[in-house]
Parts: structure tokens; sequence; C-alpha cells
């Protein structure tokens, strides 16, 4: 009987430290399902699957940049093409310069030639999300970055990405601010 | 052998030592039960203060009393002591006194760590509730001890977590003795499936405890470490998840409302064939039911969290995995039921709570059932219904068990018979102050209340105002219960050797009041 208690405390202490080992082994589990199914990962978000790089492609990106003239800026690209993989995370830069003697708020318009580029053109970092404010005679370089979704279309060899440069304020241009009237 | 018992009685006599070193060196079964019940009541009177406060504070909207941090600590303190302190510990007491007993064993396989097991907790008490005196006050982050909260608190977080630790290996101790002494200390004859059910569901109570209780461990060393030693397991600041702890505490935390209701299943299936005078109605479907619930309280922990953002396929796995735990529960209820059923019955303060039990429980079994869907956990999810399941399970399911074997039993532990009148007014008074306490809460929960919160929308008040009175009076009658357990000591009516006449096994063979060693010569179990 005495054999028999000890036979069975052993075994149980054995199972208790060993629950206690399970509920730290539960750690590296609980990130291993999340890994497998996906939960919790931020897989969902497009940024990790756009990083998944199609190398067994070529895409040629042409730029182009141009002012609406309401605007009185100078606006050029730094490169006129480059070749990327689909997926591969590209930083390319613009400059604009104000040549006129008054600051000048202005907003980029993008555009995609196809048209239909346009839905895997991904756009992480860009000047044309808030509008820029140029001082007089300020020149400044601005840059874009961005990935091509590696679902993109495969017939589509070439995508242009096109901005232009609106004034926020058309009127501005030649109109002067009329005087505030004070209170009273 | 009869020598050598006779020899060791006569040695044990004059061993004794006296006052508080009696208890404080005791190895003795019954004495060690005692110690645990007695420390049950202390902390339930304890407890149910702070329930009190925290009823004050809810009868009107607006702060009135206290501090909200106050009231946090209140509830977060209230939930840990009645769990830890109450329910845990009134089981392991009666585990105690009657385990041995019922299997006709001398004492417990391992006295001396029964010993410890006990004196443990006292410890952990203190350091719980000598928390509140710490700098910022006892722990306020809620009993389930939630990262980031429970990752950013005082000292006295810290000095909570410890405590967990010390009830955590006070419960694995005493679970592995209560195993050994059953598998191995059985009288000749008494085979597994004849053993009284409170004996089965204490064993598969022990086996989940050992298998939960080192995991709540680790989850609580891991906030430790976290805390103190730079470790990131939940802190999303260094790459953790704070998500992965409710996991780990609710693989935890499931099993853990289990064993503090399977016992409880155990007292009331031993009263009802007492008082019906007739055997329990499916004794082996009994044993499966509750070995499948144990089970399968495995696979169910993630209804606790359908709010944090599961896939549709686990939430839809948690609900009907959840669901199927009914069935077992529903065998169980089925069976009391069965066992009354053309029974001759007669209505003692003990059946008045068994049959309380069996009504109340199945409401906060359904209310459960509810919570178990996960489309309407989401709308309940730390709401006032949840306060009113839990409750309902907890206090008319586990501490109104409790009552019943302690009404059941007292007069084998203490010889004599208590008041019947005193008892009856305890029981009235706790079944409808009880009522009147928790019921409006599901109304509330449904209109949406929120939980833990001190303060609440004008709309509430008069649903607060009635709990908060059925809250005074189910505590207040308290008081009767106390009285009635030292009246009982000092002094009544003789309890008769079987005491119930329709009572049924090796504990009703022994003298009233049982003798300090019993059993010394195992009985034979035909």
């Amino acid at each position: 009987m005495i054999a028999g208690k000890t036979n069975t405390l052993t075994k149980l202490i054995v199972v208790a430290l060993g629950m206690f080992g399970f509920g730290f082994a539960l750690v590296p589990f609980y990130y291993k399902i999340c890994e497998v199914t996906g939960i919790n990962s931020g897989d969902e978000q497009s940024l990790v699957k756009n990083t998944q790089v199609d190398t067994s492609r070529w895409v040629t990106i042409e730029f182009d940049a141009n002012t609406n003239e309401g605007l009185p800026w100078q606006f050029r690209t730094t490169q006129r093409s480059i070749k990327v993989h689909p997926g591969q995370l590209v930083q390319v830069e613009y400059e604009a310069a104000n040549n006129s003697d008054h600051a000048i708020v202005g907003q980029a318009v993008p555009s995609y030639g196809p048209a239909r580029a346009g839905a895997f053109f991904k756009k992480i970092e860009c000047f044309c999300f808030t509008p820029q404010k140029l001082a007089a005679g300020e020149r400044r370089q601005m840059p874009v970055l961005f990935v091509l979704d590696p679902s993109m279309d495969k017939d589509l060899h070439t995508v242009t990405l096109s901005y232009t440069f609106f004034n926020t304020n058309p009127k501005a241009q030649t109109a002067t601010l009329p005087e505030k009237v004070p209170h009273g | 052998m009869s020598d050598a018992a006779h020899a060791h009685d006569d040695h044990g006599h004059h061993a004794h030592p006296t006052g508080i070193m009696r208890w404080l060196t005791t190895t003795n079964h019954k004495d060690i039960g005692s110690l645990y019940l007695w420390f049950s009541l202390i902390m339930l009177f304890t407890a149910g203060s702070m329930a009190l406060l925290i009823r004050s504070e809810l009868f009107e909207p607006g702060m009135q009393l206290m501090h909200p941090d106050f009231f946090n600590q209140l509830t977060t303190m209230h939930g840990l002591i009645m769990i830890f302190g109450v329910i845990m510990p009134a089981f392991t007491g009666f585990a105690n006194w009657q385990v041995p007993l019922m299997i006709g064993a001398p004492d417990m396989a391992f006295p001396r760590m029964n010993n410890w097991s006990f004196w443990l907790l006292p410890v952990a008490g203190i350091m719980l509730l000598g928390s509140f005196w710490l700098p910022g006050g006892a722990v306020a982050g809620g009993w389930t001890m939630y990262p980031p909260l429970f990752i950013q608190g005082g000292v006295s977080y810290d000095l909570t977590i410890l405590a967990v630790h010390i009830m955590g290996l006070s419960s694995i101790m005493g679970s592995i003795n209560i195993i050994t002494t059953i598998l191995n200390m059985r009288a000749p004859g008494l085979t597994l499936m004849k053993m009284p059910m409170f004996v089965w569901t204490w064993l598969i109570t022990a086996y989940l405890l050992i298998a939960t209780m080192p995991v709540l461990a680790g989850a609580v060393t891991m906030l430790l470490t976290d805390r103190n030693f730079g470790t990131h397991f939940f802190n999303a600041a260094g790459g953790g998840d704070p998500v992965m702890f409710q996991h780990i505490f609710w693989f935890f935390g499931h099993p853990e409302v289990y064993i503090l209701i399977l016992p409880a299943f155990g007292i009331v299936s031993q009263i009802i064939p007492t008082f019906s005078r007739k055997p329990l109605f499916g004794y082996a479907s009994m044993v499966y039911a509750t070995a499948s619930i144990a089970i399968l309280s495995f696979t169910v922990w993630a209804h606790h969290m359908f709010a944090v953002g599961m896939p549709v396929a686990a939430q839809l796995f948690f609900m009907f995995s959840t669901m199927l735990i009914a069935v077992p529960t529903g065998v169980k209820v089925f069976n009391w039921v069965a066992t009354m059923w053309k029974g001759s019955l007669t209505f003692e303060t003990p059946m008045l709570f068994a049959i309380a039990f069996v009504c109340l429980f199945t409401i906060g079994g359904f209310s459960g059932l509810v919570l178990a869907m996960a489309p309407v956990d989401i709308q309940l999810q730390d709401t006032y219904y949840v306060v009113a399941h839990f409750h309902y399970v907890l206090v008319s399911g586990a501490l109104f068990s409790i009552f019943a074997g302690i009404y059941y039993w007292l007069p084998k532990w203490t010889g004599h018979m208590y008041n019947e009148t005193l008892g009856k007014t305890h029981f009235w008074l706790s079944v409808i102050g009880m009522n009147i306490v928790f019921f409006p809460m599901h109304f509330l929960g449904l209109a949406g209340m929120p939980r833990r919160i001190p303060d609440y929308a004008l709309q509430f008040t008069e649903f607060n105002q009635i709990a908060t009175v059925g809250a005074f009076i189910f505590g207040f009658s308290q008081l009767i219960f106390l009285v009635l357990v030292l009246k009982t000591i000092k002094g009544g009516a003789k309890a008769s050797d079987q005491v119930w006449e329709g009572a049924q096994g090796l504990e009703w063979t022994v003298p009233s009041p049982a003798p300090y060693h019993t059993f010394e010569t195992a009985p034979v179990v035909k």
C-alpha cells in the first residue's frame, strides 16, 4: 500500500510539472497556430502581400510630369523610366520649383496609362496625398514610394505614371485677396 | 494489526499538542477539514462584506461612497477571494472530512502534506487582503488578471500573483492527496463503481485541478516576468500579445468553473437519495456524465473571448462545443429529478438547499447556454447578464450545495442535531434574498448595463435598488448560519449514528460525533 501511494504520488507530480511546462509551451503553440492559419498576423493588409516579389517578369514604368496652366511652377521627373519587378518596393523622386514671387499651394493628381493599371499601383507614400505649399522661388524634391501588385495583369509591360499639378486656388494667381473687414 | 492500532490509539491520545499548536501541527483529516471550512467561512464574510460595499455604491447612480479605483479593488478582490478563498477551500474541507469516512480509510494518504496544503492558504489570504494597505491599494484589474492592465499596476499586483502561486500550490498538493487516497486506500470490496458520487466527483475534480492549476501558475509567472524581468509574453510594446494571456488563462479558467461545481454535484447526489429514501437514479450515467463534463471543459475556453476578434470557424467550434456540455449536465439534472420521482420525500434543510440547487443551478445553466451563442454573447459580453449567470451557478449552485452539505453532515461531525427552525429560516431568507439580488441583473444586462463600473445610467436605477436590497437580505441572513453552526457545536439534541433515516454509506456506520480516529481497521464492503 505504501509503494502504491508513492507510485501515485510520483505520477501526479510528473503530471503537475508537465502541465506547468505545457502552460509555457502554449506560447510558441499560439504563435504557430496564428502563423499557419493566418490569424492575427496582419497578412490581411495589402502591404505585406505586395512585398512578395514576382521576379519572373519585368515591367517598365514611365514617369510624366505636367503643370496646369494656372500654376507658375516648374515640375519635372528626375528619371524618365525605370524597370521593376511586380511586388518590388520602388522609390522615385519628382522635383517642383515655384517660379513666382509668392507662396502657392498646389495639389498633384495622378493618372495611369493604361487606366486599368491604376488598380495595381499601390502608393505607400506620395507627395500627391497632401497639398504642397512652396514659398516664392522654393525648389523641392518629393518622393513617391510604391509597389506594383504582383497580381497585375500579365499583358501589362509598360505603365505610365503621370502627375499634373493644379493650383488649389485658381483665382488667387491674379486676383488679390480681399482685405479683412474688422468686426465692429 | 489490531494490537498495533490500539497501541497507536493510546499513543495518539497522549501526544496531542494543545491550544494553537494542536491546529498548527495537526495531521488529522478531520481537524484539517474543519480548518478548511472555518477558513472558508471567514473568507465568505470578508468577501461578502466587499459585495455589500459594491451593492451600496450601486444603490444609486453617481458616485456616493468611494473612489472608483477602490470600487474596482473591491470587485477584483471579491472575485478572487470568493473563488480561491471560499468555494475551493470549502470543497477541499468537505473532501478532507468525508472522503476517508466514505471510503473507509483511516486518514488521507499524506497527512503531513495535508497540513501544508491548508496552512499555505492563510498565508495567501494575508497577502491578498494585506495589499489593501499597500501604496496604490489592492489589485483593481479584475480577477481574470488581464494584461495590459495587470502589467501596469503597483506592488500589490506582484503580491497577488505570488498569492495565486501559493493558492495554486495548495490546491495541487490537496488534489494529489485526494487522488492518492481514493485510488489506494478504499476499503476492501469498495470498487470504483461502488464509490459514493461525492467521492467520484472529487476524484475527477482533483484531476482537473492537477491539469489546470499549473497552467494558471505558468500564466501568472509570465505576468510576473513581464512586470519585473523585462520579458514580453503579453507586452505588445515588445512584440508580445495580450490576447494570448486570455487564451492561456481561460484554458485554466474554464476547467476551473467545473472545479467549482463538480463537488457540488457530488454533495447534491448524496443528499437527494437520502431524503427521497431511494438509491440515486442512474449511478453509472452520473459517473460518465461527470467525466464527460470534465473532458469537454478543455475544449470550450474561447467562449469567454468571443469579442476579441476570432475567425468565424473558431467561434462556431467553441459555440457548439460549449452547447455540447449541456448534454451531460442535462443527464445529471434529469437523474436528480428522477431520484425524487415517487420517493418518500421529506424536506429537512439539507434537502431544501439541494432542491433549490437543482432549480436555480438550472437557471444559471440556461443563461450559460444563452451566452454560449457567439452572436448573442458579442451583445452581452461584459454586461450584468454575465454577472447574473455566474452568480446563479456559483451562489445558488456551489454555495448552496456547501450549505446543504454542512447541514447534512454537521450532526455527524458535532454529534448534535442543528436547530431545524433556524436552518429553515436561513434557507428561506437565503433563497429569496439571492433571487432578489441576482434575478434583476438579467434585465440590467439585456438592457446593456456594463459590469465592473461604479456608476450607471439613470434608467438602471430601479433594478439596481432592488438588487441592493436583496443583497443585504442575503448577506445578513448568513449571520443566522454562523449562529446555527456555533450553537450546534456547543450543544443540541443528540444525533444518532445514522442521523438521517434514509442515509446510506460508510460514514453513517461510525458513531456521532465521528471519533478522532476512524476505520483504523478497514471495513469490508460487500
